[in-house]
């Protein structure tokens, strides 16, 4: 990084609402999705799948199914999983018998000799087209004698039925709580103990494009070409590598438009792996698999199945002592690894509250159902349970909730501070933006329409929560990101990224970066990501990190570039270059604007007249860096204050207001932004009011239809307002990542909101979502 | 039944102004036919069971979800489809502006269906109330928006308000506030 330089630009990009680059594209239906690309020749894939969640394969037979023209192939898992050699992602590093600390799955593509979940794959059908795929795959004959499936958090740990009969228990990571006697002490003496049990309702992603990919192994030439709807084209990449044995050099992944992902299309997950593999087998034709909606709900990945026990000691004053977190959760069959999520909610769960003493637990069970997969957010359950649990706290000992939270935030005061977990934040603003969604809601004005309802029987409720980030997550693969800025002969610039383009408006963001701190215009600036063959490694998108990883590095190439043109200018203009500025694309004497000299005259000179190049400068104009961000956590924060009607009579909530106060530092576009937080949060409603992927008894999935599993749709949702606190993190452009927090805080904002409405009748507080009609009658009936 | 044993149908259809005849099977969705035989690939999918709004386009100028149509039921149709959405000279048009005006789009993928369904919903309904617009967009299914920027799209589209943008709406609005913590910078 140059930061020596002291020439100047005039920052006209970063932080304003600049358009969108990426919508002409896709408002014209011109956007470049998996499905789009049609290569004559493509094969089509289509599963053949588990009706049982647990059983054995008696009999396996496509001998008939084999028979329907235009069928090319079909593969067991015979045929696949022996060719398979490694399953482990770069994000969650090596498994524990390569020397790693991640916990896995049992590696397979397919199903073998037993079934173990509902919509597991066995075979994998290959045809010229995706009719006579599914024609096909309907005529394989699958006999499975069913066995009891295990389901359930505690009922798997209990269990003697395996999920995976390699191992030797369902519990695939565990941190049991310890028991520390002055903490023991501690809550036997404090003035309150309250303790609480809360739920999440399993959810999952739902991208409203559902994962596919293209796979296209030339056996001839050595060489694999995958094309995918993911967020990461590198992880895929080497994936593919340690899955198949291939080079990672002989293999190229590409993703253009991608729609939607919010973690499901991070990791490669179960169908992705058996279709490289099949594309690996075949050899010959690109082999194409679009998932359908029905295989998305059932078979992607589930996310939210977590319970939490917590306990808080707190004193007269609301104080909180200490607190004990007891976390189990599910992670299905085959989740893309079997790690704790917990382990990292634990990390965090203090949030923005001064907790002194924590005592954590935490337990991943293997269940017979689809894997757990990353979803916005995905330590998410700890701010989810702790900002319920502080207004249960609150109502216990008589404290108003906001009263209660004020006890307790962190204070400018007090940073830096150091967490009981031993996280340190440096420049957080939760009391700032408490007090600015207190100020928008006007919360004194609202108690009283609260009591004038009351009067009249209607039922209004505010809920508030509270939240810290960890955003820009940096360890692991995850540590940096690299931009290759490069200058071409007309003076314009190109930059490639290791990031995709899955709604986050990186071709428009990253563009202003660029264009600001370089000094061009931002047509100037073309943003390319999301191919291996050009993009240099890095991890995708994902973890809230692009704007300030991402970010960082181009930040960091454009100083670096725009130093080099300064240099050279200089040169050709015979001045010092710290009196030199530079502003749309032009190097000039400040002062002296007619002492100027055009980027593409300096472009001219890099790259055709070396010898004009300042003594000792090499010629050309490209600069490859990459950033870091100085801690493995960025922490941005925000205040939702939710306001809602519940009708006593159907139990439906009427989001009256939903306000959100975030600091996510130096916003680079408030657009951008304010569309992030607007899209978490309808997330997160939907996860409290609709949003639940039942199983039954026998363990078969119920919601896999946009009929079943309920979306959030636009008549559900309030006009969301916004409030915008900024201080700089310690980053190289001040940034702090933002994309997750709107999911995570808008669950216990709306819960919090509708039990503070039941409460207005005496209706004992929810603890278990989804908060729903039926869950809301249920209540107001039991109160009487 | 095998595939081998279905015939055939042709079709005569008008998409987007030019005539095209397509022949495919009878079980042939609308949306795989613009997709696949048409190459019109604007007309996304994202759930084939008339849920999602995201396969929806204009035939004879109703708004209808192409997943729920055979092709074979097309002959002499007049479809548009979000690639004959725009102006004749290629510029956005109304409802396509206001969307990239009001960040009515992330990922992009339920966009088409938005466009065609407001487009043909405003054709219809040029002074809709807030509610009429959510509950005309209540059969298309957005994961990226919360659909605060569709709304305003067609706010915008309906009646020109300057809410042009974001940007517009956070220095002047009074649902958005913001404070600058220099101190700390
Ligand atoms: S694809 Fe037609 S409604 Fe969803
Ligand atoms: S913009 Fe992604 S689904 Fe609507």
């Amino acid at each position: 990084m140059t930061t020596s330089t002291t020439h100047t630009t005039v920052g006209r990009y970063i932080g304003q609402s600049v358009k969108r680059r990426e919508d002409p594209r896709l408002l014209t239906g011109h956007g470049r999705y998996v499905d789009d690309v049609q290569t004559p020749g493509t094969l089509h894939v289509a599963f053949v799948r588990s009706n049982y969640a647990r059983g054995e394969i008696t009999d396996l037979d496509i001998t008939e199914a084999l028979r329907v023209p235009g069928v090319e192939a079909i593969y067991t898992g015979a045929d696949l999983n022996p060719l398979c050699q490694q399953f482990w992602a770069t994000m969650t590093g090596p498994p524990i018998e390569l020397g790693g600390e991640t916990p896995y799955p049992p590696g397979s593509v397919l199903a073998q000799d037993d079934v173990r979940y509902v919509g597991d794959p066995i075979a994998v059908v290959i045809a010229s087209s995706r009719y006579i795929a599914e024609d096909a795959a309907d005529l394989v004959v699958v006999d499975i004698e069913p066995r009891t499936p295990v389901l359930g958090l505690h009922e798997a740990v209990a269990s003697t039925e395996l999920v995976h009969r390699e191992l030797k228990s369902n519990v695939s990571a565990a941190m049991p709580m310890p028991t520390v006697p002055q903490v023991e002490a501690l809550f036997a003496n404090a003035p309150h103990v309250i303790t609480r049990t809360f739920r999440g309702a399993r959810a999952t992603n739902v991208p409203m494009e559902p994962r596919g990919l293209i796979v296209h192994y030339d056996r001839y030439r050595s060489e694999m070409n995958i094309r995918a709807a993911t967020q990461s084209v590198h992880e895929i990449k080497s994936f593919a590598a340690r899955l198949t044995g291939l080079p990672e050099s002989h293999i190229r992944a590409v993703a253009d438009d991608v729609g939607g992902g919010f973690g499901q299309k991070m990791m490669v997950l179960r169908e992705e792996a058996a279709v490289i593999a099949a594309g690996f087998k075949l050899g010959t034709a690109p082999v194409k698999w679009i998932e359908d909606r029905r295989e998305n709900l059932m078979a992607s990945n589930q996310a939210r199945s977590e319970a939490g026990e917590l306990s808080f000691a707190v004193d007269d004053d609301g104080h909180i002592l200490a607190v004990k977190a007891d976390f189990i959760e599910e992670v299905g069959a085959y989740p893309p690894s079997a790690g704790a999520t917990a382990a990292l909610a634990i990390g965090v769960f203090p949030g923005p509250y001064k907790i002194p003493v924590l005592i954590p637990g935490c337990t991943a069970v293997y269940t017979n159902t689809v894997g757990k997969s990353a979803y916005r957010g995905p330590w998410a359950l700890e701010t989810i349970f702790r900002e319920q649990m502080m207004d249960h706290v609150a109502t216990e000992i008589g404290m108003d909730p906001i009263e209660f939270r004020r006890v307790n935030l962190i204070g400018p005061d007090d940073l830096p501070y150091t967490t009981a977990t031993q996280m340190v934040y440096e420049n957080i603003t939760p009391t700032e933006t408490l007090d600015q969604v207190v100020e928008m809601i006007d919360v004194a004005a609202f108690r009283d329409e609260q009591a004038r309802a009351r009067q009249d029987g209607r039922l209004l409720g505010l809920g508030i929560a509270g939240y810290v980030e960890p955003s820009a997550i940096a360890f692991g693969v995850l540590s940096s990101d690299p931009a290759v800025l490069s200058m071409d002969v007309s003076g314009k610039v190109q930059v490639r990224l290791g990031t995709g383009s899955h709604g986050h408006s990186i071709e428009t963001t990253i563009a202003q970066v660029i264009a600001t701190h370089l000094g061009c215009d931002i047509d100037d600036v073309v943003v390319i990501q999301g191919d291996t063959a050009t993009s240099p490694v890095g991890p995708g998108t994902g973890g809230s990190r692009t704007a300030v990883v991402a970010g960082g590095a181009a930040q960091t190439a454009s100083i670096e570039l725009r130093d080099k043109l300064v240099r050279i200018a200089a040169q050709l203009l015979e001045a010092n270059p710290d009196d030199l500025e530079v502003e749309g694309g032009v190097v000039s004497v400040k002062g002296t604007p007619q002492a100027a000299i055009s980027f593409a005259q300096l472009a001219m000179t890099a790259h055709m007249a070396p010898d004009k190049l300042p003594a000792g400068m090499g010629p050309g104009l490209e600069v490859a860096a990459r950033y870091r961000p100085p801690t493995a956590f960025t922490w941005s924060n925000a205040t939702h204050g939710c306001i809602v009607e519940v009708d006593p009579e159907t139990g439906i909530v009427d989001i009256k207001r939903y306000v959100v106060s975030e600091d996510c530092g130096q916003m680079i576009n408030p657009m951008v932004v304010e569309g992030q937080i607007a899209g978490g949060v309808a997330q997160g409603i939907g996860g409290v009011l609709f949003e639940n992927m039942v199983y039954d008894a026998n363990g078969n999935p119920l919601a896999t239809t946009f009929l079943d599993y309920l979306l959030p749709s636009a008549p559900e949702m309030p006009d969301f307002e916004y409030g915008h606190v900024e201080s700089m993190s310690n980053t190289l452009g001040g940034y702090k990542g933002m994309g997750e927090g709107g999911a995570i805080a808008s669950p216990p904002a709306l819960a919090n909101a509708i039990n503070d409405a039941l409460a207005q009748r005496g209706v004992a507080a929810l603890t278990e979502f989804p908060f729903g009609p039926s869950q809301i009658i249920d209540a107001i009936n039991a109160a009487g | 039944m095998s595939s081998d044993t279905i015939h055939n149908v042709t079709v005569s259809m008008t998409v987007n102004g030019r005539g095209h005849t397509v022949s495919c099977q009878p079980r042939k969705l609308l949306s795989d036919a613009l997709r696949e035989d048409l190459h019109l690939t604007g007309t996304h999918v994202g759930c084939e069971h008339g849920a999602c709004g995201a396969c929806t386009v204009l035939v004879d100028g109703a708004a209808v979800r192409s997943c729920l149509l055979f092709a074979a039921q097309m002959n002499g149709a007049d479809i548009t489809t979000v690639e004959g959405m725009a102006n004749p000279d290629g510029s956005l048009n109304t409802v396509q502006q206001a969307m990239q005006d009001c960040h009515g789009l992330q990922c992009g993928f339920c966009t088409p269906g938005i466009v065609v369904t407001l487009t043909a919903f405003l054709r219809d309904h040029p002074d809709p109330t807030d509610h009429e617009i959510r509950v005309a967009i209540s059969g298309n299914l957005c994961r990226c928006t919360g659909y605060h920027g569709i709304v305003n799209a067609a706010r915008q589209a309906a009646r020109g308000e300057p809410a042009s943008s974001v940007e517009a709406q956070s220095s002047e609005s009074q649902s958005s506030e913001s404070q600058k913590l220099e101190s700390q910078s």
